[in-house]
């Protein structure tokens, strides 16, 4: 094995091995980033729907609950192929990256809406009295007040979740999209041996992910210590 | 002339009644205290006046003109007219002290920010925290944070003020502090329904006091008349207790 | 879009999938159990072991904490033949995701020993306990409760982490999906039918730890 590695080597170690795999490291991190960008506005939204009251809301309430609910409850893996294959029925050809991506944001949105829920929680429900009765519209009074307070709970765990997709987003690769765990599986093809493939990715997966871990634990401590803002 | 007819008001709060038919004016210039035991109502009422819980019945007329508290546009021009202030200060955590009184009047009723921000300090002046302007509510006193809830309910500039036990939550060397705002209002001429357990600044500063229990109105008077001439039952029962105590 | 739904012949393989997910509760529970045993030594090491035993314990979790699990098992499968060490596809997988699992209860369990307070045990040895007694009747039943729940959302999560089987050819509710989509070509009903399946015997999975929650541990925990 140790003599198989020292003669791959040279060949492994190229110019051109470090772009192919710096793009799909790029591509790991924009499917995972974009998607829980996304999904923290469209999680808020749900939350948000989560909270309203009132028989004209119900519908609206029901959609929320039942989407954060069940898109919580379905692998990653068959929600990417749920949506790849409900594009091909519907005729759009879309590239694999965007249906990963809609798939991303799928599951962000679901389980970013339990976590905006939590930050809604956290803002004293007496907050919401005084906006109304300064006649804040629901709006304003989210803008205004509610977002002010509740971001600062909602964002460490946000991270955390952004963290896992980071890892999670490995299978994309299972609808052919170039990411780092399909370029590993790629090189591998190529004839590289197993442990040159799979060992570069694990190790990009992993200077990809720990730096960031590091830097949500010191966002988690700052914000933690911050009272305002 | 201003005046707020409470007319055979009822509410109910998780299926419980709370207010069971409560009539009362509260005329211009007037202070008008709401007392008796906890759960009789009386902070119901408050919230129902301003609109943060629906009446099962009854009517509230503003100037002739009765609110419409399932119409949003109706609340919403009854809460141009009035300002609350809550047992709990319930300041923007997210403010400092002079955004929570100007917040309102800039970004909700959109008037010029010099001219707002210019009356807010002289409002926080006034309460006795011209000093404290760039605070965060969780940097002052519970009696610090209730004076600049009064200051930020003033900048509404209120045809009527309802305080809600705003001396409820303060430790007991914080209270007068904020009585003596409300004296000083009083005296100005401010229209105002208050809630209270303090009675000797009920009786000092009422021109009339209001006896509930069980959600309706048990006696009318004024202090003379309820703190030493009770004429129900349950007031003189209510007084006496306070009283002896 | 003509597109029209045929469930008839999903429906004809719905025991078919159903014994899949049965595999997939399977292996959620051994790669949780593997992990649980790891987790508790992972979280005694980090907690109470040498400076050095927790270095180790410290990479380990490191490590698996910050690479996916997919890649995780990809290595032990295609890498450790090139060592002698050959594995088949479920082996493969449940030896992977029961260190990742590993990894991810050593954090959780730490958490909970930590949460044990002092003034707890104080009280416990006032209460003249002894050592073991103040385990059983103060340590124990505090860290369960305060674990109970993060345990139950992470067997959950491993429950759906198990549908990456499939990728290797094990024939669980993912995997089988695969076969029937290759067999039908109804992709979209396949994968709608075994969504489904997933949110249902997640669902029934939730509600039995609540339960057992509740019973055993007098946990209280919210059903879906």
């Amino acid at each position: 094995m140790l003599s198989r590695l020292l003669a791959e080597s040279p060949r492994f170690f190229t110019i051109y091995t470090a772009e192919f795999l710096l793009q799909a490291a790029l591509t790991t991190l924009a499917l995972s980033a974009g998607g829980c960008l996304v999904g923290l506005v469209l999680g808020f939204g749900i939350a948000v729907l989560r909270r309203t009251r009132g028989l004209a809301w119900l519908p609206a309430r029901i959609v929320a609950i039942g989407f954060s609910e069940l898109f919580r409850r379905i692998p990653f893996l068959v929600n990417l192929f749920l949506v790849f294959y409900a594009t091909q029925v519907a005729g759009l050809e879309a590239p694999v990256f965007a249906i990963a991506m809609v798939s991303v944001c799928l599951i962000a949105s679901a389980y970013l809406a339990e976590i905006g829920r939590a930050g809604l929680d956290s803002v004293h429900p007496n907050q919401w009295d005084s906006a109304a009765v300064c006649n804040f519209t629901a709006w304003q009074t989210l803008r205004l007040v509610v977002i002010p307070q509740a971001w600062k709970v909602i964002l460490p765990p946000a991270f955390g979740f952004f963290l896992l997709f980071i890892k999670d987003s490995a299978l994309a690769s299972q609808i052919g999209l170039l990411e780092l765990t399909y370029a590993g599986r790629n090189l591998n093809n190529r004839g590289f041996m197993p442990l040159l493939s799979f060992g570069s990715i694990l190790l990009l997966y992993f200077a990809l992910s720990y730096p960031l871990t590091l830097l949500g634990r010191r966002l988690e401590a700052r914000l933690a210590n911050a009272r305002h803002r | 002339m201003p005046t707020l007819d409470i007319d055979n008001l009822g509410a109910s709060y998780g299926g419980n009644t709370v207010l069971r038919g409560v009539t009362m004016a509260l005329r211009t210039g007037e202070v008008m205290s709401l007392i008796g035991p906890s759960g009789s109502g009386k902070s119901t009422l408050l919230r129902v006046l301003v609109g943060l819980l629906v009446p099962d019945h009854g009517r509230v007329v503003v100037d002739g003109a009765p609110v419409n508290y399932a119409n949003k546009q109706s609340v919403r021009a009854l809460r141009e007219r009035c300002a609350i202030v809550f047992q709990q200060y319930n300041l923007f955590q997210n403010m400092n002290v002079l955004e929570n009184v100007a917040v309102t009047p800039v970004r909700i009723r959109k008037r010029p920010r010099r001219e707002v921000e210019a009356e807010a300090m002289a409002l926080l002046a006034r309460v006795g925290l011209g000093d404290k302007i760039r605070s965060y509510p969780d940097e002052l006193s519970g009696g610090q944070q209730q004076r600049v809830a009064i200051a930020r309910a003033l900048a509404l500039k209120p045809e009527f003020l309802f305080l809600d036990e705003i001396t409820a939550a303060l430790d007991p060397e914080l209270v007068s502090d904020v009585l003596d705002v409300i004296r000083g209002l009083a005296n100005d001429g401010m229209t105002m329904l208050i809630v209270s357990h303090e009675m000797a600044f009920v009786r000092e500063i009422s021109d009339r006091v209001v006896f509930m229990a069980d959600g309706l109105v048990v006696e009318t008077g004024t202090p003379t008349e309820i703190f030493d001439h009770p004429q129900m039952p349950r007031t003189r029962d209510f007084v006496g207790k306070i009283l002896r105590h | 879009m003509d597109y029209r739904f045929h469930f008839g012949q999903i429906f004809t393989s719905l025991p078919f999938l159903m014994g899949g997910a049965l595999l997939s509760l399977e292996i959620a529970v051994l790669a949780f159990f593997g992990g649980m045993v790891i987790g508790t030594a992972g979280a005694a090491a980090v907690t109470l072991g040498s400076p050095a035993l927790r270095r180790i314990a410290r990479a380990y979790i490191v490590f698996f904490t910050n690479t996916p699990q997919l890649v995780q098992i990809f290595f032990l499968f295609f890498v450790l033949p090139d060592a002698g060490i050959v594995l088949d596809p479920l082996q493969a997988v449940l030896l992977g995701m029961t260190l990742n699992a590993g990894a991810y209860l050593t954090e959780i369990q730490r958490a909970g020993f930590t949460s044990v307070r002092q003034t707890e045990l104080d009280a416990a040895a006032v209460l003249g306990m002894s050592t073991w007694q103040s385990i059983r009747y103060v340590i124990l039943p505090h860290v369960v409760r305060t674990l109970f729940a993060p345990l139950s959302n992470h067997f959950i999560l491993m429950v759906l982490g198990t549908s990456m089987a499939a990728v290797f050819g094990v024939d669980e509710l993912t995997g089988r999906a695969y076969s029937i989509n290759a067999e039908t070509f109804r992709s979209l009903e396949v994968f709608s039918v075994t969504a489904i399946l997933y949110v249902l015997i997640t669902i029934a999975a939730s509600m039995v730890l609540a339960l057992a929650g509740r019973a055993l541990f007098r946990v209280r925990m919210k059903f879906v």
